[in-house]
């Protein structure tokens, strides 16, 4: 269908007085988009931040079969790269695994040609069910969102790239209107933060 | 300069039309206006160009009006009329009633007796559904609550008249009341219960019938496959019918409504309503030519300040009391005025009345012909109003042109409508159907359209590439339509027709073959489908892995290679201009799938999934083991 890559709605990307490419990526992966209720409400706001390529991969790919190519480009194309995802049994949906699997080449995001990725800067944002509590040491999970977010450190470390402090909704389940709107809020800030720094 | 001929008439009645309405829609007034305007100049008290004549023509024009109701009838299924009977009953019972309680008290006031009055009271109640309609849904305004409500008091009108003319009589004076209406019935000789009792038999004979034995008939004539034949049935129905209902004096458009609304489920519907369409919109043409040539100008400008005054009052009166019902009836500021701008006119069915009100000795022709006058001046001013309504007062209150609930329309149509239903059309629609998408049908198999429907799928029978049948089926409303018909001739034309006359239509056609999707391609449809390919591939994949390949591996294989075709086709769909290249590409192509085969030999499957492959992972470390002995990088991708 049609590629959200090239959105209507993100007109100063076009004004070339501004950084001549949108620097920030989103990559997003939502297996089920009509049932979400936090990640609509972050999409959305995401899609209005300027300066952002806003790329919804199980819009781009259903049947799971990626064009490596065109992922590959448009990670050239930016320098700061969001994974959007909910987490779903302590990790990433399967299409951002499938995603890492066959994007991230030998010899393009790795080894000894592969610098494509090098001093890019990595940020996952991620929701879970539960509260926050239950990502502590005491709490139901014993360990936290970015402990078991480390595969994606240490990938992101593999290929060089700078990794954030992942941007986390804890507690969807929970979050009422007021609650997804503020989640909302305080995404596009972080995302304008990142677009921003130098 | 008069001439009775055939010819000379019909030339000045289609020249006027033919002139007069392009300008008028270009200035924004609607073509009722224009039809109005070029009778006004032919008509005898304009250039004089058709004389007494227009009195007649009338008479076959408000045939126009019976085939205007058949074809309202045919969009509205029974089941939308059950869902409008509040509107109906409430509304147009209301507007009905007070208008004539209004109207009979304006004109005691002026001193007319209560029987004249009463007359005129119920001739000032009904609006023009001629104009009325056609307004609207030229305008789109059909599907507004607005709209709806219009449409469910003209409704409400048209069955008003029935009671009307058998109230008439008793009004007049004895002496006159055995004069009839000029029409010799079949039940004049007949006493009471048993002039009911014939119309209740027309009634039931027109839905008994009309289930029963129509759709049955339809179907031998369909099978004839010859379009005139199915034309000329259309018209010998609403023929019949009228001429049934005129005999136990019932009003033709009501009767030809019914039975509308019995076909409006059957299978023919939409091949009906474009097969009568023509006729209609002449007929109307011809009609509001009538009224525009019945414009007695000698007589307004004998008595300019009453008749002006009292198209005012009634307009004035109208708008008014239409106004109080929408506020009644808790329709929106903009929607109110918008119903209050449409109905507010005397219709046609007052010329009836008020001839037969003279006739019988209620009204005088001293009180009746400027009334006429009245009449058809309020019906010429109505699209004036409601252009009015439309440039300066709607704009301020911010009319909202969509309707929020598409759910509560006349217009029933599907958002995705499929042409042709064969094995391939059937499998869009049963998946589009399961997936809860509204489909409308067009086939032009009589048989299977039979089968399909008693299967309870709503199919409708007719050619799909037919532009007034899809015009029919609601092309305009739809959001996509799915072209599958087994002939890549029809596609291909139809497609074209599609793109040029319906740019914002999502077109999804299917393919023969290559070059018939080359074909397509140039048409820069939304898709385009050849018939074999995912099935070709998916056998492909089962024989890959009935030879041992891995399920996965197959799978994605076939991806890889239906990408590749796909990307193919299209480069080669933009070179194909030049014939020469074209074969030259062609063959470079093949040869280049060739290669592709040759080099995926050795690792056929897995050439595209480079990230699964450790080929060169393996290389880059046996490399380093012979630089230097050291140990292994703690890399990741050491356990692949």
């Amino acid at each position: 269908m049609l590629n959200e890559d090239a959105g209507d709605d993100r007109p100063a990307s076009k004004i070339p007085s501004r950084d001549p490419m949108p620097r920030l990526l989103i990559l997003f992966a939502h297996p089920a988009y009509d049932a979400s209720r936090v990640h609509k409400a972050m999409a959305t706001a995401a899609r209005r931040v300027p300066g952002v390529t806003f790329h919804d991969l199980y819009e781009a790919y259903p049947d799971f079969d990626i064009d490596v190519g065109h992922e590959q480009a448009l990670l050239a194309d930016h320098d700061r790269i969001v994974l959007q995802f909910p987490i779903y049994w302590y990790s990433t949906p399967p299409m951002v695994k499938q995603w890492e699997d066959l994007v991230l080449t030998h010899g393009w995001a790795y080894g000894q040609q592969g610098t494509a990725l090098r001093g890019k800067q990595l940020l996952c944002a991620v929701s879970a069910g539960a509260r926050q509590e239950a990502y502590t040491p005491d709490g139901f999970n014993a360990v936290s969102i970015r402990q078991f977010l480390l595969p994606l450190e240490a990938t992101a470390r593999l290929c060089g790239m700078i990794y954030h402090e992942p941007f986390v909704i804890h507690g969807t389940h929970r979050l009422e209107t007021e609650g997804i709107a503020a989640a909302a809020d305080s995404y596009r800030d972080r995302l304008e933060a990142l677009r921003d720094a130098q | 300069m008069h001439s009775d001929g055939f010819f000379f008439q019909a030339f000045v009645y289609l020249a006027a039309a033919v002139v007069a309405v392009p300008v008028a829609k270009r200035l924004g007034l609607g073509s009722v206006l224009g039809y109005l305007i070029a009778g006004a100049i032919i008509g005898p008290f304009g250039l004089g160009l058709v004389g007494e004549g227009g009195t007649d023509v009338m008479h076959v024009a408000e045939f126009g009006v019976v085939m205007m109701l058949f074809v309202i009838g045919l969009e509205l299924e029974p089941a939308l009329l059950w869902r409008l009977r509040g509107p109906i009953l409430g509304l147009g019972g209301l507007q009905v009633g007070l208008t004539t309680a209004a109207g009979a008290g304006v004109a005691m006031t002026l001193g007319m007796p209560w029987q004249a009055a009463l007359a005129i009271g119920m001739t000032f109640a009904l609006s023009s559904t001629a104009i009325v309609l056609q307004t609207l849904q030229e305008k789109g305004w059909m599907r507004l609550p607005a709209g709806q409500s219009a449409f469910a008091v003209l409704l409400f009108q048209d069955i008003a008249v029935i009671p009307m003319l058998a109230v008439l009589p008793l009004l007049a004076p004895a002496a006159a009341a055995a004069v009839g209406d000029g029409h010799s019935t079949l039940v004049d000789g007949l006493p009471g219960w048993g002039k009911t009792l014939a119309v209740l038999a027309a009634v039931t004979l027109i839905v008994v019938g009309g289930r029963l034995a129509l759709r049955p008939a339809f179907r031998v004539i369909a099978g004839t496959r010859l379009r005139e034949l199915f034309t000329a049935a259309t018209l010998l129905l609403v023929v019949g019918i009228a001429l049934l209902m005129q005999q136990v004096g019932l009003s033709p458009a009501l009767g030809t409504f019914l039975a509308g609304v019995v076909l409006a489920t059957s299978e023919y519907r939409h091949e009906l309503e474009s097969d009568i369409e023509p006729f209609k919109g002449l007929l109307l043409g011809l009609f509001f030519i009538a009224v525009g040539a019945s414009l007695d100008f000698g007589l307004i400008a004998a008595q300019p300040g009453a008749i002006a005054g009292l198209t005012g009052l009634v307009l004035g009166a109208k708008f008014l009391l239409l106004l109080l019902l929408a506020r009644l009836f808790r329709m929106g500021t903009d929607q109110g005025l918008l119903f209050a701008f449409a109905l507010p006119q005397a219709g046609e069915f007052a010329f009836v009345l008020l001839g037969f009100a003279t006739s019988i000795g209620v009204l005088g022709l001293e009180v009746a012909n400027p009334l006429i006058a009245v009449v058809a001046l309020t019906m010429a001013l109505t699209p004036v109003l409601l252009a009015v309504h439309e440039r300066l007062i709607a704009p301020r209150i911010g009319t909202r042109e969509r309707a929020d609930r598409p759910a509560d329309t006349v217009h029933d149509e599907g958002e995705v409508i499929i042409a042709g239903f064969d094995r391939f059309g059937n499998t869009v629609g049963r998946f589009l159907r399961a997936n809860g998408v509204r489909t409308t049908v067009l086939d032009n198999d009589s048989d299977r359209v039979d089968t399909l429907r008693r299967l309870g799928l709503t199919v409708f029978y007719g050619d799909p590439t037919r532009m007034d049948l899809l015009h029919a089926a609601g092309i305009e409303r739809a959001r996509a339509i799915v072209i599958a018909l087994d002939d890549p001739e029809k596609v291909r034309g139809l497609a074209a027709a599609l793109r040029l006359h319906h740019p914002e239509l999502a077109i999804f056609a299917r393919a023969a073959d290559r070059g018939d999707a080359h074909e397509l391609l140039d048409l820069e449809l939304q898709g385009v489908y050849r018939e074999t390919l995912d099935t070709s591939l998916r056998m492909g994949v089962d024989v890959l892995r009935a030879m041992g390949h891995r399920g996965h591996a197959a799978h994605r294989a076939a991806n890889a290679f239906r990408r590749h075709d796909e990307a193919t086709l299209k480069e080669l769909a933009a070179m194909r201009e030049d014939r020469a290249r074209y074969f030259t590409t062609a063959r470079a192509r093949i040869a280049e799938l060739e290669a592709l085969i040759q080099a995926d030999k050795p690792a056929p499957l897995a050439t595209r999934d480079l990230g699964w492959d450790p080929t060169t992972l393996r290389a880059e470390f046996s490399e380093q083991r012979t630089e230097d002995r050291e140990q292994r990088t703690e890399n990741q991708g050491s356990d692949m």
